[in-house]
C-alpha cells in the first residue's frame, strides 16, 4: 500500500471527456426546450477527465485500501469470511427473471435456519432486524395485543439492536448478562409482563458464548406472551450444527456479507432476509424498501450455498469454532481473558496482560494493539466492544482461514505483547508502515470538511 | 476428510488445533450447547455442486428469460453503464473490504466516499451529504423520521400523491411503526397541489413535506413556493430527486428544499431485478448533525498529510444505541462508488448530453405513439423529461403482451390507469420506430 493525495476533482480540465454516447438530434430541441424557471442556474461541477485519468485515480485509489482479497480479518461479529470468485461472475451474469432464485434460496435458508419462510427485502443486516421487529409488532397488533410496545435487549447486544427498536417505535429494556457472560434468567423472569412485545437474542452472544439457557428462556418469554428475536449477525457458528428455528426463536434475519460469503463492499451492498416461524408468515410482506432487495447479493449467496451443499455445510460452524478457540487458547497467556470457556465463533480479550505501563509512562491499550497489527499487514480486531469490557479486543477468524494464517496472526499478537512489554511506545505510535498514520479525528469531528469545496477557497 | 476449496484445513491441521485446545473432537466444541438444540438430521439442500455445475445452473435459469429492451422507468432507468465502472468496481480492494473504521488502511474506501459526498452535493446543491442509503424509499423515510426529529413536537408529515408509489410504501411503513402520522398532499393536473398543501399545513402539527422534483409522471415539477410555505409554519421541505436528471433540471436546493433523497440507480448502476441500487441523502448545514447514516470527513494525519475519516459519528448506533438518529449500518457504499465512477467519466457535459438524448428520444417516441391513434395525452401542459404517461385505448395487458412479443418492455400501468414508457440514451431511433410498428 502506498500514499496517494489525489482527488479526482484536482485532475479536472475544462474539455476532457471520458465518456461515449451518441450524438444529440441537431434538428430537434433538447433540454433546452424546458422552461427556464426549470433548469438549475448553473452546471454541476463535476470533475472533466478523461478515461484512462479515472481508471488511474480509482486503481490508485484501490491500493490504499486492504481487503479480504489482501489479507486476514480477525474482525469479530463481522465474519469476514472469503468471497468466493465464482459467486462474483454469477451476479454479474446479465439480470434474469428472480422467482426461482428466491424459491431456491428461500427453501434453502429454511433448511439451515429450521423457519418457515424469508423475505428478502431487507438490504442490511440492521434493516432485517427492523423488519423482524415490524413483523413482531404487526403479530401482537393483528391479535389487538396493542400494548406490548416494549422489547428486551441484553446489554451485551449489537449496538443496532436498540436502534432498530427505537426506529420501531419499542422501547428497549436492558437485561444484564450475569458474571459468566450469559443472559441472567433471574434478571429477566422480573421484566416479563403484558406490555413486552419480545426479546432479541444473539446466540452465541457477542462474547462468542452459546446462551445455553435459550430454551429456558424461549419457554418463560412465549408463555409471558412474547416472541423471540434472533440477531443472525453471529450465526456462522451454528450454520450445520444448530438451527434457531429449534431453540425456540420466532423471527431471525441473517447477513448474507457475513455468514453467506458475499463480499462486504467497503461498507454494503449487503443482504439482510428475514424469516419466520409458521404462525408468522402472514406477516412476512412488510414493505420495507423500494423492489425486490439487493438482488445480486442474493445470487452470490445463492451460489455460495449450492456450493457448500448437504456435504459441507456440517463443517462450516464447526471449522469456525475451531479457529477462533484455538487463537483464544494460543493467546491467553499474554491478553487477559475474562471468560475462559470454550468459545464459538468469536471470543474478547480484556486487554493485555502486560501493558508496559511504568514509571509515569502510559501502558499500551487496545487501540495500540489494533495499529499495531496493520503494520504486520493484519486487520484489527474489534475493539472497545462488547461494551462489557473497557478494553475489549474481539477475535473472529472464520472457517476460510488456515491454520497458518491462524498461526502468523498468533506470532504477530504474542510479538505485540512482547513489544508493549518492553516499550509501549511502540504501540503508541503505530501505525508506521501503513499508507497514512493516525489521523486527528478530532478535528474532523469540530471542523467537518465533508465536501471537496470545503477545504479548498473555490 | 474430502478437501473443499473454501476450507483449508487438513485432517492434521484439525488434529493439531483440537490438541492445542485440549479437546477430542469438533463436536466437543459444542458441548455447552444442549442436545436438544442441535441439530442432528440431515440438512434438506442439494448435493454440493461443483464449479461448473453451478455455473450451468445460473446459465441455465438466465438462458430461460427473454431479454427485452427496455422502455420502462417507473423508479429504475436503463442508462449506459460505461466498462469502466465494473472494471473498477470489482477491484478486490475495493469489494472485499470492510467497512473503513481502520482509516489507515481504507484511504481508498473513505477517498471515493468523500468524492461521492462531493458529487452529491453538486447535483442536489446542499451542504452535506451522507455515505449512502440502501434505496431510494428507504432515504425518504429516513428523512420523514429526521423532520419529525427536528421539529420536536410535531409529528405529521405530508407527502405527495405524486411521489413514485414504492417510495410512498416504504414512507408509509416506517411511519406506522413510528407513530408518525402521514397526510397526502393531492395531485393537480399531474403535479403536486399547492393548495392542497397548504391546506394540510394550515391543519397543524405539520414536521415536514416529502415532494417529487420529476415526478411518477415522468413531469418536471414547479415547487415554487413550497419552501416559503413550508419554513413559514417552522417545517421543512424534503425533495425527492432522480441524481441524472439534476444535472440539468432546477436543483432541491433552489428549490428553497432543507433536505435531498432519492436513488442513485439511474446514474450508471444497471437495472438487477431491483437491486443492489444506492440511495442518497443531503441536506442542508444546520440538519448536519440529524443527518443518518456514515458521513466522511477531510482531515490530517500526524505528518500533516490530507488523510479521511468516518466523522460526526456520535449520531451513529454504535455509540448511541437507542438514541441513535438512525438504525443504519452497513449501507451501499460499493454501489456509491459506481455512482462516483460514473459522474466522474461523465462530467457536467456527458451528463447534459444523456439529458438531452433522454428528452429527444422520449418526445419523439411521445409523438409517435400519440400519432398511431391508440393513445390519448393525459397532462397536456405538462412538462416531461424521460418519462411520461398516456391513456391507453387497449388494456395495458394487452399492449405490454404485443410489445413483449416484438422484444420490448414498456407500458407499464400506473395506479391512475395510464400506461408509462420511458426512452433513455440507451435506445435508438430505430428501436422506437420498431415498437411503434409492433402496437
Amino acid at each position: 500500500m502506498k500514499y496517494y493525495d489525489k482527488l479526482i476533482f484536482e485532475l479536472s480540465k475544462q474539455g476532457r471527456t471520458g465518456y461515449s454516447l451518441p450524438q444529440t438530434c441537431s434538428k430537434c430541441k433538447g433540454t433546452e426546450a424546458i422552461p427556464a424557471g426549470l433548469l438549475r442556474s448553473k452546471a454541476p461541477e463535476l470533475p472533466q477527465v478523461s478515461e484512462v485519468d479515472v481508471v488511474r485515480h480509482y486503481t490508485n485509489l484501490s491500493q490504499m485500501n486492504f481487503g479480504v482479497d489482501t489479507g486476514f480479518y480477525p474482525l469479530g461479529s463481522c465474519t469476514m469470511k472469503y468471497n468466493p470468485k465464482i459467486n462474483e461472475e454469477i451476479a454479474a451474469m446479465p439480470a434474469f427473471g428472480g422467482d426461482a432464485i428466491y424459491k431456491g434460496i428461500d427453501s434453502a435458508l429454511a433448511a439451515i435456519t429450521g423457519m418457515k419462510h424469508f423475505t428478502f427485502k431487507p438490504c442490511a443486516g440492521a434493516h432485517g432486524e427492523l423488519t423482524g421487529l415490524m413483523i413482531i409488532r404487526e403479530y401482537h397488533m393483528s391479535r389487538g395485543d396493542t400494548k406490548r410496545t416494549r422489547i428486551i435487549v441484553p446489554d451485551s447486544a449489537h449496538g443496532t439492536n436498540p436502534a432498530s427498536a427505537a426506529v420501531c417505535g419499542l422501547d428497549v429494556v436492558v437485561v444484564k448478562s450475569n458474571v459468566n457472560g450469559l443472559v441472567d434468567v433471574e434478571d429477566l423472569k422480573p421484566l416479563l409482563d403484558d406490555t413486552i412485545a419480545g426479546i432479541m437474542m444473539t446466540n452465541p452472544n457477542t462474547l462468542g458464548l452459546f446462551e445455553k439457557d435459550i430454551r429456558q428462556i424461549a419457554d418463560l418469554v412465549h408463555a409471558a406472551g412474547g416472541l423471540l428475536y434472533y440477531d443472525g449477525a453471529n450465526m456462522n457458528p451454528l450454520i450445520g450444527t444448530v438451527r434457531p428455528g429449534d431453540m425456540g426463536f420466532d423471527v431471525m434475519h441473517l447477513n448474507l456479507h457475513k455468514s453467506f460469503s458475499t463480499p462486504h463492499g467497503g461498507g454494503g451492498p449487503g443482504s439482510g432476509p428475514v424469516g419466520v416461524c409458521d404462525k408468522l408468515v402472514p406477516f412476512l410482506g412488510v414493505n420495507v424498501s423500494g423492489f425486490n432487495g439487493n438482488f445480486g447479493v442474493i445470487l452470490r449467496a445463492y451460489a455460495y450455498i449450492l456450493m457448500l451443499g448437504r456435504q459441507n455445510v456440517k463443517l462450516c460452524g464447526k471449522l469456525a469454532t475451531l479457529g477462533a478457540n484455538y487463537i483464544k487458547e494460543s493467546l491467553k497467556d499474554c491478553y487477559k481473558l475474562p471468560i475462559p470457556t470454550v468459545c464459538k465463533h468469536e471470543f474478547v480479550f480484556d486487554g493485555l496482560i502486560n501493558d508496559g505501563a511504568r514509571d509515569g509512562k502510559e501502558g499500551a491499550a487496545t487501540l495500540d494493539v489494533a495499529k499495531r497489527l496493520l503494520d504486520f499487514g493484519f486487520h484489527a480486531p474489534t475493539i472497545y466492544f462488547p461494551l462489557l469490557f473497557h478494553q475489549a479486543i474481539m477475535i473472529e477468524p472464520t472457517e476460510t482461514e488456515s491454520k497458518e494464517t491462524l498461526d502468523e496472526f498468533i506470532d504477530v499478537m504474542r510479538k505485540i505483547a512482547a513489544e508493549a512489554a518492553q516499550d509501549p511506545d511502540i504501540l503508541h505510535g503505530a501505525p508506521h508502515n501503513t499508507p497514512i498514520s493516525r489521523p486527528d479525528e478530532t478535528t474532523a469531528a469540530r471542523n467537518p470538511i465533508l465536501k471537496y469545496w470545503d477545504a479548498c477557497a473555490c | 476428510m474430502a478437501g473443499f476449496q473454501y476450507f483449508p484445513h487438513t485432517d492434521s491441521d484439525i488434529r493439531a488445533m483440537l490438541d492445542r485446545i485440549g479437546v477430542k473432537s469438533l463436536d466437543d466444541l459444542y458441548a455447552d450447547v444442549p442436545q436438544d438444540c442441535l441439530y442432528k438430521g440431515e440438512y434438506d439442500l442439494p448435493d454440493a455442486m461443483t464449479e461448473q455445475q453451478v455455473r450451468d445452473f445460473f446459465e441455465g435459469l438466465a438462458a430461460k428469460n427473454p431479454k427485452l429492451k427496455v422502455f420502462a422507468g417507473a423508479g429504475a432507468y436503463d442508462h449506459y453503464t460505461p466498462a469502466v465502472i465494473p472494471y473498477i468496481t470489482q477491484r478486490s480492494e475495493f469489494i472485499t473490504a470492510y467497512t473503513p473504521y481502520q482509516c489507515e488502511i481504507s484511504q481508498g474506501t473513505l477517498r471515493y466516499i468523500f468524492e461521492y459526498q462531493s458529487m452529491i452535493c453538486t447535483l442536489t446543491g446542499m451542504d452535506v451529504s451522507n455515505a449512502s442509503m440502501y434505496d431510494g424509499p428507504t432515504a425518504a423515510a429516513e428523512s420523514m423520521r429526521m423532520m419529525v426529529a427536528q421539529a420536536k413536537k410535531k409529528n405529521t408529515v405530508l407527502v405527495s400523491n405524486t411521489l413514485l408509489p414504492q417510495v410512498r410504501g416504504v414512507i408509509a411503513t416506517y411511519a406506522k411503526y413510528a407513530g408518525i402520522t402521514i397526510k397526502e398532499i393531492a395531485q393537480d393536473n399531474g403535479q403536486t397541489s399547492k393548495a392542497s398543501l397548504e391546506k394540510l399545513i394550515a391543519q397543524g402539527d405539520v414536521a415536514g413535506a416529502i415532494v417529487p422534483s420529476v415526478n411518477r409522471f415522468g413531469i418536471i415539477e414547479n415547487l415554487e413556493g413550497m419552501a416559503d410555505a413550508l419554513h413559514a409554519d417552522k417545517a421543512l421541505l424534503t425533495v425527492y430527486c432522480d441524481p441524472s436528471a439534476l444535472a440539468v433540471v432546477k436543483t432541491p436546493a433552489e428549490w428553497g428544499a432543507d433536505v435531498a433523497v432519492g436513488d442513485g440507480q439511474p446514474l450508471g448502476i444497471p437495472l438487477c431485478y431491483g437491486g443492489p441500487y444506492v440511495g442518497f441523502m443531503a441536506c442542508k448545514q444546520d440538519y448536519m448533525r440529524k443527518l443518518p447514516g456514515r458521513i466522511v470527513g477531510q482531515t490530517t494525519d500526524k505528518e500533516g498529510r490530507r488523510a479521511f475519516v468516518l466523522t460526526l459519528q456520535a449520531r451513529e448506533q454504535h455509540i448511541r444505541r437507542e438514541k441513535a438518529t438512525s438504525n443504519i449500518c452497513s449501507n451501499e457504499s460499493l454501489m456509491a462508488l459506481w455512482v462516483t465512477v460514473y459522474l466522474s467519466l461523465m462530467g457536467p457535459e456527458g451528463m447534459k448530453q444523456v439529458n438531452d438524448l433522454c428528452y429527444q428520444r422520449a418526445h419523439y417516441l411521445y409523438d409517435k405513439l400519440l400519432a398511431t391513434g391508440q393513445f390519448e395525452p393525459v397532462f397536456k401542459d405538462a412538462t416531461f423529461l424521460k418519462e411520461f404517461v398516456i391513456k391507453s385505448k387497449a388494456p395495458a395487458a394487452q399492449v405490454q403482451k404485443k410489445l413483449a412479443d416484438a422484444g420490448f418492455f414498456g407500458a407499464l400501468e400506473t395506479e391512475d390507469g395510464y400506461v408509462s414508457f420511458c426512452v433513455t440514451e440507451k435506445r435508438s431511433y430505430a428501436d422506437i420506430d420498431e415498437l411503434v410498428k409492433a402496437l
